[in-house]
């Protein structure tokens, strides 16, 4: 089998113009992944599916991650008039860098299992933000056992998959509205009765009262 | 009663047998209690234990468990409510005929147990229902469940057939549907049925125990 760099040199030879990244993983794992642009994703999987060396067969796990955006703080220098004289102030910039979603497949190949190292071949997907444009083409057609993973990461994340051919929630009933594994997800406050809140709990809890105290709430 | 009883003994001794409707209407009840076949999670594997001959439910009259909420006394709640399956349950125990009881076997049919703070897990099946026999455990063993259902007996045994205490299914004012909660944008609407959940007083909740 094998290594991830060496997929990748094959991903590139085979489909010279497809958009792939190495993700490396600093951890002792080292478990590196391959980050596949939407457009070209359907093209690496069914290579990856069907070239004779590699022959990852078999998708065992699709999931999603939830990459909020996150404010970052840069110190720049600026030329500013103080009082008539140039001087050179400090100032802080804060920026937003936008958020998104990520789909994540372990691929295994059960042909080459008796070889087997380097294995699961990990891929990535990121949408563009996490609000309108949230879109991935579907694995599915590629491996079927995606189906009703990517209508879970559908579900609990609210990536839509275009080309999946049964796309609707699966944990939680169709009314549902929220998606409960992002990060920002606020769940319903029915904190009335903790008998032994602590932590984020105990928090709420303490919330609840308030606002129920305040006239906010009825219950 | 007391000396009612003691008269029953004498008499007995003397080979006449006293009882009252009321005891034999109980003692048929009890006896014949028929729990509905349905389980929701692992507790469930822990309730088919029981009906086994190891355990051995029949021994109590429940031997039969019928696939039917008609033809069901006793609806045994057995593992996690999920906030998708919460109004099928209501709605079974409103298919069920009078008189009809609740067993809430289970860390999460109790309180949610493990998955209280979930998005998705009801907090305890009587916030839509009422429940007869609360069990702790994750899963309670069997004996456990042998232990709630005796209890159960033990309160059918002690339901008077008349006054203020009697049963529901002889009390034509009686509240025997329930409304099933609707599965909203958000969480389940209402979240809880205040006629058979007036807990907890207001405020109190974190200062008792926190």
């Amino acid at each position: 089998m094998k290594t991830v760099e060496e997929i990748l040199a094959a991903i590139q030879n085979a489909l010279p113009g497809a958009s792939v990244d190495l993700v490396t993983n600093p951890s002792p794992s080292a478990q590196h992944s391959l980050l596949v642009a939407p457009r070209d994703a359907v093209a690496v999987a069914s290579f990856l599916r069907d070239d004779a060396t590699l022959a990852l067969d078999y998708c065992s796990n699709a999931t999603g991650v939830d990459w909020p955006g996150k404010e970052v703080s840069e110190k720049v220098k600026v030329t500013r008039l103080v009082d008539g004289v140039e001087t050179i102030v400090e100032e802080t910039v804060k920026q937003v860098e936008p958020g998104y979603l990520e789909a994540v497949y372990h691929l295994y190949s059960v042909k080459h299992s008796r070889d087997g190292v380097a294995l699961p071949v990990v891929i990535r997907m990121r949408t563009g933000n996490r609000a309108d444009q949230v879109e991935l083409p579907s694995l599915t057609p590629v491996w079927r056992s995606c189906e009703f993973q990517e209508r879970e990461i559908f579900d609990l994340y609210g990536i839509v998959f275009t080309g999946h051919p049964d796309l609707r929630r699966i944990l939680m009933w169709d009314g549902f509205e929220d998606f409960p594994m992002r990060r920002d997800y606020v769940d319903p406050d029915d904190y009335e009765y903790e008998p032994t809140p602590h932590d984020e709990v105990l928090k709420r809890a303490e919330e609840h009262k308030t606002a129920l105290a305040a006239g906010e709430v009825t219950a | 009663m007391a000396t009612e009883s003691n008269l029953k003994i004498e008499l007995g001794k003397q080979g006449v047998f006293v009882t009252t409707i009321n005891e034999l209407y109980n003692w048929g009840r009890r006896s014949s209690v028929w729990p509905m076949q349905f389980g929701l999670a692992c507790c469930a594997i822990e309730m088919i234990a029981t009906t086994m001959a190891r355990y051995d439910l029949a021994r109590f009259g429940a031997e039969v468990f019928r696939p039917s909420p008609r033809q069901a006394d006793l609806m045994i709640i057995s593992g996690t409510i999920t906030k998708k399956m919460a109004p099928q349950v209501v709605r079974l125990y409103n298919q069920m005929a009078e008189p009809k009881y609740v067993i809430a076997m289970g860390a999460c049919a109790i309180s949610g147990g493990p998955f209280k703070q979930g998005y998705n897990v009801l907090k305890g099946i009587d916030r839509y229902i009422p429940v007869d026999v609360h069990i702790p455990g994750c899963p309670p063993r069997p004996e456990a469940l042998i232990h709630a259902f005796m209890t159960l007996q033990a309160k059918i045994d002690a339901q008077p057939l008349t006054g203020d205490d009697r049963p529901r299914h002889l009390d034509a004012e009686a509240q025997s549907l329930f409304p099933i909660p609707v599965q909203g944008a958000h969480d389940l609407e209402p979240p809880v049925n205040r006629l058979v959940w007036p807990l907890p007083a207001p405020g109190n909740s974190t200062e008792d125990c926190g």
